[in-house]
């Protein structure tokens, strides 16, 4: 499938839609926190807008744990909208008529992007195991590189949900010069205790599963879909919130009566698994360890003595939007608070919102407009100080 | 925070605060609505502003003029604020409806070097009348709900308040009678006649002793931004 979007009337406006792949020349290696050097590295993206004469409207839009490039438009593996397509359009806060919105697969990831599912260049065969061990800040480092490629120098907006988010925030420690503004929703500046214990239960269901073969199913015929599903079904329940799941199922049952066995009797049972289910066709397992690992060894204050207003010392001209959402458990309005304390304590310009919602995590994907106004808000004040309007 | 008082009455406090405040000053506004009075400091004065606002509508109209507004209230948030990081901490008819004014107070004046403060007198003449005369709790302009959906839970008077700056150890710098519909008359406030006839007041204090310093060590030791520190593409 090509990698153009089918235009439709929701996407039709979404016009000059660009993307490809970014290739490290040889000879070249991606520096990784882990002291290895990663050598033939791809970043497979897509663009949508024009890159300005100026070079001032580029923005990055970084997804989270399983999103991936194809933030705007039609899905071309799933026929669905672009995970942010409510926000990425015309008329809309990310505006392809005035922007230059650049979305890029995670390092690690499985949509075009090196990870453990592309072939390693020394060997001919799929890496396997034997990728190395990636880090938020080494996305970071990758997409950094994306833009050099590109010619862009400075991103008007570096934007991102949940794992996007913990990019934004790397974002802002690392390249601070290079960006103007940040929007940071759902997220944190380091995983919790909890957060770490739902990803070692996924990880432990993909190695469980006797298809996973120690991360080496790729050469062979049959993967770790069972294991994949599982986790990919414990990670769900953390993204709603016991009243969304309540309401959407209750104890509603799938059929006329319980099956005195063990069917999906309920509703919220068969929902789980259809969520496991199509989520294996679109996700590599191996991907899945090496990204979830990234999200737990993210704690942007670590690198900084503890203290994560050091972070952000250097990035006092940017201004930060921080948005949480009232039932999200996963990264919860603590966290997010955490951040806008640390960005005060920095001396840097800082808006924050929390967001009512009875949706949890995955608010940040759905139509809530408080969130939809409040970033429109933001954006449209800072492309006016951008001189973008 | 939404404004607890009508526009026209919270509104003549902006005049003296926009008097009081010197240009290319840092100013936190807690309690700053939909950002009004920052974009007016911003724009006339060259004020570096930050806002606290409790209500999310309130921070998003703030975001949409480019403010840097975080959401939160005065008796939980203030201290997610470094000491010493602004010149000014404005309070707008606020303080009699925070749950500990003693505490907002000092942390107004932690953060900043000057506490611009305003809030309705309960001293003022028809106050009194109403209480004296009526035996009713005041329904006055200043004080316009009934006992029962007032948002106002700790009135006081012009004397009240000096009681607990010179508890805090708060110099008082200056002092002005708000009136609706008229400019601020500056005032002694000092002077019971002043506790009859001031329907509210706003006060600018400072420290008598060196700034407290906070006990966490979360802070990193930081200038705040300078105007200089601008974005420049």
């Amino acid at each position: 499938m090509s990698g153009k979007p089918v235009p439709t009337p929701e996407n039709a406006s979404v016009d000059s839609v660009g993307g490809g792949v970014f290739r490290l020349p040889e000879g070249e290696a991606l520096p990784l926190d882990s002291g290895a050097r990663l050598t033939g590295l791809e970043i497979a993206y897509q663009t949508y807008g024009k890159l300005n004469p100026d070079r001032s409207n580029a923005v990055l839009v970084c997804h989270a744990l399983t999103g991936d490039q194809y933030a705007a438009g039609v899905h071309p593996k799933s026929g669905k909208s672009g995970w942010w397509s409510r926000l990425i359009g015309p008329g809309l806060p990310l505006d392809p008529t005035r922007h230059f919105i650049i979305a890029s697969n995670v390092l690690g990831g499985c949509m075009g992007s090196s990870g453990p599912s592309s072939i390693n260049p020394a060997t001919g065969a799929p890496w396997g195991l034997t990728f190395p061990v990636i880090t938020i800040a080494d996305m970071v480092r990758a997409q950094a590189l994306l833009l050099d490629h590109l010619g862009v120098d400075t991103l008007f907006c570096v934007i991102g949900g949940s794992m996007g988010g913990m990019q934004v925030l790397q974002w802002a420690a690392d390249y601070p010069a290079r960006i103007f503004s940040a929007v940071v929703v759902a997220s944190a500046a380091r995983h919790s205790a909890q957060n770490i214990a739902f990803n070692e239960v996924g990880r432990q269901a993909i190695m469980a599963d006797p298809l996973w073969n120690e991360g080496a199913y790729a050469s062979g015929k049959t993967r770790p879909e069972k294991g994949l599903a599982v986790a990919r079904m414990a990670a769900h329940i953390t993204y709603l919130s016991e009243p969304a799941l309540q309401r959407k199922f209750g104890r509603e049952l799938q059929r006329d009566g319980i099956s005195w066995g063990f069917d999906a009797d309920f509703q919220v049972e068969s929902y789980l698994r259809h969520q496991g289910t199509t989520f294996v066709d679109r996700f590599d397992a191996n991907s899945y360890l090496y990204i979830t690992r990234a999200l737990d060894y993210f704690d942007l204050a670590q690198a900084h003595g503890g203290v994560l207003a050091r972070a952000f010392t250097r990035a006092r001209h940017v201004r930060f939007c921080v948005l949480s959402f009232t039932s999200d458990w996963l990264y919860p309005t603590a966290e997010s608070r955490a951040i806008v304390r640390a960005l005060n304590a920095a001396g840097c310009r800082a808006g924050f919102v929390e967001i009512k919602s009875d949706k949890g995590h995955d608010a940040f994907l759905l139509d809530e407009p408080v969130m939809h106004n409040a970033m429109a808000g933001f954006l449209g004040a800072a492309d006016v100080a951008r001189g973008l309007t | 925070m939404t404004a607890l008082l009508p526009e026209t009455t919270g509104r003549e406090d902006f005049k003296e605060i926009l008097r009081l405040i010197r240009p290319g000053s840092r100013v936190l506004d807690v309690g700053c609505g939909e950002g009004a009075l920052l974009e007016l400091l911003s724009q006339d004065k060259g004020v570096d502003g930050r806002g606290v606002e409790i209500s999310p509508e309130g921070v998003a109209a703030c975001l949409a003029r480019g403010l840097s507004v975080v959401q939160g209230d005065a008796d939980h948030d203030l201290d997610d604020f470094p000491s010493g990081a602004f010149h000014y901490a404005v309070l707008s008819q606020t303080l009699q409806a925070v749950r500990q004014p003693r505490h907002v107070l000092s942390e107004l004046l932690r953060i900043a070097d000057r506490a611009i403060v305003s809030f309705p007198n309960f001293g003022h003449w028809r106050v009194r009348w109403s209480l004296l005369h009526r035996g009713r709790m005041p329904e006055t302009k200043a004080l316009p709900d009934p006992w029962w959906a007032t948002a106002n839970i700790h009135l006081c008077t012009l004397r009240d308040f000096m009681d607990l700056a010179e508890d805090l150890d708060l110099q008082i710098e200056s002092c002005a009678a708000l009136t609706r519909g008229k400019n601020a008359r500056s005032i002694d406030p000092e002077k019971g006649l002043e506790n009859w006839r001031a329907e509210a007041a706003i006060f600018m204090l400072s420290r008598r002793g060196p700034a407290p310093r906070r006990m966490a060590d979360e802070d990193a030791p930081v200038e705040p931004a300078a105007a200089s520190d601008l974005f420049n593409p």
